[in-house]
């Protein structure tokens, strides 16, 4: 079988003198949804900070088309081609909305278009002009999803893209997670909310601690509920 | 009264102009260390030393290879600009993890160092420099006083580089970067972008901007080493006064303290030299984040 897009192993982080990861092993393969699930503190945003380059001390095996990045900077990261939306959204407020859609740089073709992008989020293009922080938390989320999806990365690392978020706009960004996954992107998610996880992803890995505990498939996940209840203490 | 007030300001019109020069340069060396706070969170207190720098490094052109005023207005930014690059990696960039403090204490050093190289190899008495000949000649007649077309000149050339700044930071690509960079650095680097490279060339950008004005303070005052400290003093005041970062509050309050010093000038002379300081003590007091600064 081919290597996977991303191959994590054995990661372990530190941020400053704590411990966060324990070896961390994780395995995302072209075209799939796959998310990280866990209760607060297990580790997970510490998973994507890591692999995007942002910890400050890493060490294990993060390998992205067969490339090792584990010691690599954030910004040679990004251009071999994944990209965050991280889960503080990370929207500037002195720039405007189509400053802030267009700031992060194309790292490949391949991405998509302006065009495509405001079909997919027709507020962006009406509030084209605002700061970006004066929108409302939904169009923000959306707005950090739009702004990724135009550079060409192949890995969109999500980061709790519903948290906050009312009903209706959830479904609109489990929307579009199903649209960029047909469009060929690749997608690693972390979420709290498994029902929501249930509805856009093929594979869960369960994180506590800072380590992978548990890896269930979409289809076997109903007949796990029970276990799944138990890791999220929900 | 009003009369009185009006022969005054008539008498006084061409202190005011030659205040419009002051702010000319206030603006420039705020500006300056607008763009380079703003992005490194770095009090550059070598500003003035750059300043000084710009100033000699066109008159060694001149005197030295016989190049004039015109190409040593490019040439002397880009040099004192690439000694900034210089500076940048070798120390500066050593101190960002570390308090606003260190990097005040290290370009306080520099400064020092930089002035006393030029002391020892030029002397403090000041050398002559002179205005281009397309300058020079008899002064412009403004209706109320003649002044002479370098200091016209200055005005323009300070207000053309101040409006080319802002609408760099405020309406290109890369200027987007800057303003991002600003609030969430991290962030910026995550997405592709070599921010340590940007810190860099901002920290050079800020220190030509600098030698800039350096080169158009030539053929005023004499080149000499202590140029720029006398000058970064009232410049820093300027600075508290406008807000720290901000690039359009710095060029207005650079401008505009040196009108209020030229109507002091005309109205109260004694206070000229203190009234920046009473309006900055004044501005702390009520506005601490400065007049155009963000809380």
């Amino acid at each position: 079988m081919a290597e996977p897009l991303l191959k994590v192993e054995n990661l372990e982080a530190w941020y400053g003198e704590s411990h966060i990861l324990h070896g961390m092993d994780i395995e995302v393969r072209e075209g799939e949804v796959v998310t990280l699930l866990g209760r607060n503190g297990a580790g997970k945003t510490t998973t994507l900070r890591s692999i995007m380059g942002l910890v400050g001390r890493r060490s294990g095996s993060v390998r992205f088309e067969g490339q090792e990045l584990v010691g690599a900077r954030s910004d040679r990261i990004a251009r071999a081609g994944i990209a965050l939306c991280p889960e503080e959204r990370g929207i500037f407020a002195s720039l405007d909305v189509t400053e802030n859609l267009m700031l992060p740089p194309k790292v490949r073709d391949g991405g998509m278009d302006l065009d495509a992008i405001y079909t997919l989020f027709p507020n962006l293009k009406e509030r084209a002009r605002s700061p970006g922080t004066k929108l409302s938390g939904g169009e923000q989320q959306m707005l950090a999803i739009a702004r990724i999806l135009r550079t060409g990365a192949k890995l969109l690392m999500l980061d709790e893209p519903t948290e906050g978020l009312a009903p209706v706009i959830v479904q609109q960004i489990g929307r579009t997670i199903r649209e960029i996954k047909e469009r060929g992107f690749t997608v690693l998610l972390v979420e709290q909310n498994f029902r929501f996880a249930q509805t856009v992803a093929d594979r869960h890995y369960v994180v506590e601690h800072g380590r992978v505990v548990d890896a269930v498939s979409n289809a076997e996940l109903s007949g796990a509920m029970g276990r799944l209840h138990e890791y999220l203490g929900v | 009264m009003l009369e009185e007030i009006l022969f005054q300001l008539e008498l006084g019109l061409p202190q005011i102009v030659l205040g419009l020069v002051n702010g000319a340069f206030y603006a420039l060396l705020s500006l300056g260390l607008a763009v380079i706070f703003g992005m490194l969170n770095v009090i550059n207190f070598a500003h003035g030393a750059q300043f000084m720098m710009g100033a000699f490094v066109a008159w060694m052109l001149l005197n030295w290879v016989g190049i004039g005023y015109w190409p040593a207005l490019v040439l002397s930014p880009l040099i004192v600009g690439a000694f900034g690059v210089l500076i940048e990696k070798t120390m500066i960039s050593r101190l960002y993890k570390l308090d606003h403090l260190y990097g005040l204490l290290l370009t306080f050093g520099l400064a020092l160092i930089i002035e006393g190289i030029f002391r020892n190899e030029f002397g403090s008495s000041g050398l002559p420099y002179s205005p281009p000949a397309a300058l020079g000649g008899p002064p412009v007649d403004l209706g109320f006083m003649f002044l002479p077309k370098y200091r016209l000149w200055v005005v323009v050339a300070a207000l053309a580089m101040s409006l080319a700044t802002w609408l760099v930071i405020e309406k290109t690509r890369l200027g987007a970067y800057l303003r991002a960079a600003t609030e969430n650095a991290a962030l910026v680097q995550a997405f592709g972008v070599n921010v340590p490279r940007m810190v860099t060339l901002t920290y050079a950008a800020g220190v030509a901007l600098a030698a800039f004005a350096g080169v158009l303070a030539a053929p005023i005052y004499s080149v000499n080493p202590q140029m720029g400290s006398s000058l970064i003093i009232v410049v820093f005041a300027v600075v508290v006064i406008g807000g720290m970062g901000s690039i359009l509050g710095s060029v207005l309050t650079g401008f505009g303290l040196g009108l209020v010093e030229g109507l002091t000038k005309v109205f109260y002379p004694e206070a000229s030299s203190t009234v920046i300081f009473v309006i900055m003590a004044i501005v702390l007091l009520a506005r601490p984040a400065g007049l155009f600064g963000r809380a």
